[in-house]
């Protein structure tokens, strides 16, 4: 397979801004330009827009508005992974040889319809994303003996993280005390432990080997990935304490790579709850079933920014048609070693996480110097 | 006859293959393994509950019924448990949303 790479990036501060959808995609888009002054507008070939917004025809829109008229442009959604479905298409595009530079664009705002599957009925009356991250940390604390306070590490963790990302959404640290005395919105569930839906917009430039050598001397290639859909309905789930299509994913990507969990430096995983953050690195093969927790807390304690050193979901804010491509730039950032106060000493091999609806689906990528 | 359209009036209907002995769940028209028409019959609605959780004073409980359809619905009064048996008191559609006010058995 020919090798595809990162050759630029753009990215917007996550707030709670009332922007309309092309403003946030254009300046993400605007700010990759910026980075990256050898690149002319004739080069791309592919517009790729990530979005949950209901607007229409979005790429030619955004293309338009950029002064690029590209062979291939359209939008793709997946709820909260469409960003990392967006950069696997435009690899693909890549890799097939019907492209050759590909500009992939995220965005959303805070009052995304993606929040919600209408479709999933079997869901009942209990269709917000709080019932189903409910059932999770429910399960998850029977089946392994997890309290409150344990998953109260998450949102501290990645709070305390946010504060060396300026495109964060959260603004200060908090203690386990904020996060337990933090609003109940169910018996298993605070205000504290939820990503928040925001407006954002994070855009990449992916490219043919040999091109992207052109745009940056320090390309990051996608050496690997798996993505891997087991249904649409939460209830579907076969487990409520791991993520199936994660492992699964993860499993695939590292196959094609070539490498393993060992060999992973930095990690971005897709923490939309707490509980999430323990269940992903089990199902992804951190550790073992149940120690999730063990390993976050060692984190925690060490101030090792390994796992989500951007802040997550949790700490950046959750622009679902962004955060995919938002996570795929930290890691980029970090294998460049230009992460600032975030860097994580000598990485070299990086790893995403970003998933949908319960962890229906999943996408998971590998990135190497 | 559709599920949706039964449940508007109260009443829990499965859809079955009974080319391939399988209930499709979500409700379909279709079998999802071999595209057949599907046959309706009345569902069972007793069911075991999986896991739940509590918002305010109701408990909303994830169930299992006839070994395949997974449902999220209410329970208003008891303390359920996991693996407990519960059965299905009333059920329709409001505000676009199904629902499933159930009750401990």
């Amino acid at each position: 397979m020919p090798k595809v790479g990162i050759a630029s990036y753009g990215i917007t501060k996550f707030t709670k801004d009332d922007s309309k959808i092309e403003s946030v995609l254009l300046k993400s888009t605007k700010n990759l330009f910026d980075n990256n002054p050898n690149l002319s507008r004739n080069d791309i070939d592919a517009v790729l827009v990530s979005t949950n917004n209901n607007s229409k025809y979005l790429s030619a829109i955004l293309s338009e508005m950029s002064g690029i008229e590209p062979k291939i442009a359209h939008s793709i959604e997946s709820l909260c992974n469409s960003g990392t479905n967006a950069i696997v298409s435009a690899y693909s595009y890549i890799a097939s040889g019907l492209a050759d530079i590909v500009l992939v664009s995220g965005a959303e705002r805070y009052d995304s319809p993606g929040q919600i599957l209408e479709w999933d009925n079997s869901r009942g009356e209990f269709k917000h994303p709080i019932f189903w991250a409910s059932i999770f940390t429910k399960a998850y604390k029977r089946e392994f003996s997890v309290t409150d306070e344990e998953l109260a590490i998450v949102p501290v963790k990645n709070h305390k993280q946010a504060q060396n990302n300026p495109n964060a959404l959260s603004e200060k640290t908090y203690s386990f005390e904020d996060v337990i005395n933090s609003k109940k919105l169910t018996d298993d569930l605070r205000l504290l432990d939820c990503s928040r839906p925001c407006t954002g917009g994070a855009s990449i430039l992916l490219a043919s080997e040999n091109t992207c050598k052109k745009f940056t001397d320090v390309p990051i290639w996608i050496t690997g990935i798996g993505q891997k859909t087991t249904s649409a309905g939460f209830t579907k789930n076969i487990a409520f304490s791991s993520m199936e299509s994660t492992h699964l994913a993860a499993s695939t990507a590292f196959k094609m790579s070539k490498c393993n969990v060992k060999d992973i430096d930095v990690a971005e995983v897709h923490d939309a709850f707490s509980v999430c953050e323990p269940m992903a690195l089990e199902s992804i093969g951190f550790t073992d079933k149940g120690k999730g927790m063990d390993m976050i807390k060692e984190l925690h304690i060490t101030n090792n920014l390994k796992i989500n050193p951007r802040g997550g979901l949790i700490g950046s804010g959750h622009p679902l048609g962004a955060t995919g491509i938002a996570q795929t730039i930290e890691i980029t950032q970090q294998l460049q070693s230009c992460a600032n106060k975030r860097q994580v000493e000598n990485a070299e091999i990086g790893l995403v996480h970003n998933m949908s609806a319960a962890a229906t689906s999943s996408t998971v990528l590998i990135l190497e110097r | 006859m559709n599920f949706e359209s039964e449940l508007k009036k109260g009443n829990f209907i499965v859809a079955e293959c009974l080319h391939c002995q399988k209930i499709i769940w979500p409700s379909s028209e279709f079998c999802n393994k071999c595209f057949k028409e599907v046959s309706w019959r009345k569902g069972s609605r007793k069911g075991k509950i999986i896991e739940f959780s509590k918002q305010n004073n109701d408990h909303f409980c994830l169930v299992e019924i006839e070994n395949t359809i997974k449902i999220m619905g209410k329970i208003s009064s008891g303390i359920p448990n996991v693996g407990q048996h519960v059965k299905i008191e009333r059920c329709g559609i409001k505000d676009e949303n199904y629902y499933f006010e159930m009750s401990l058995i």
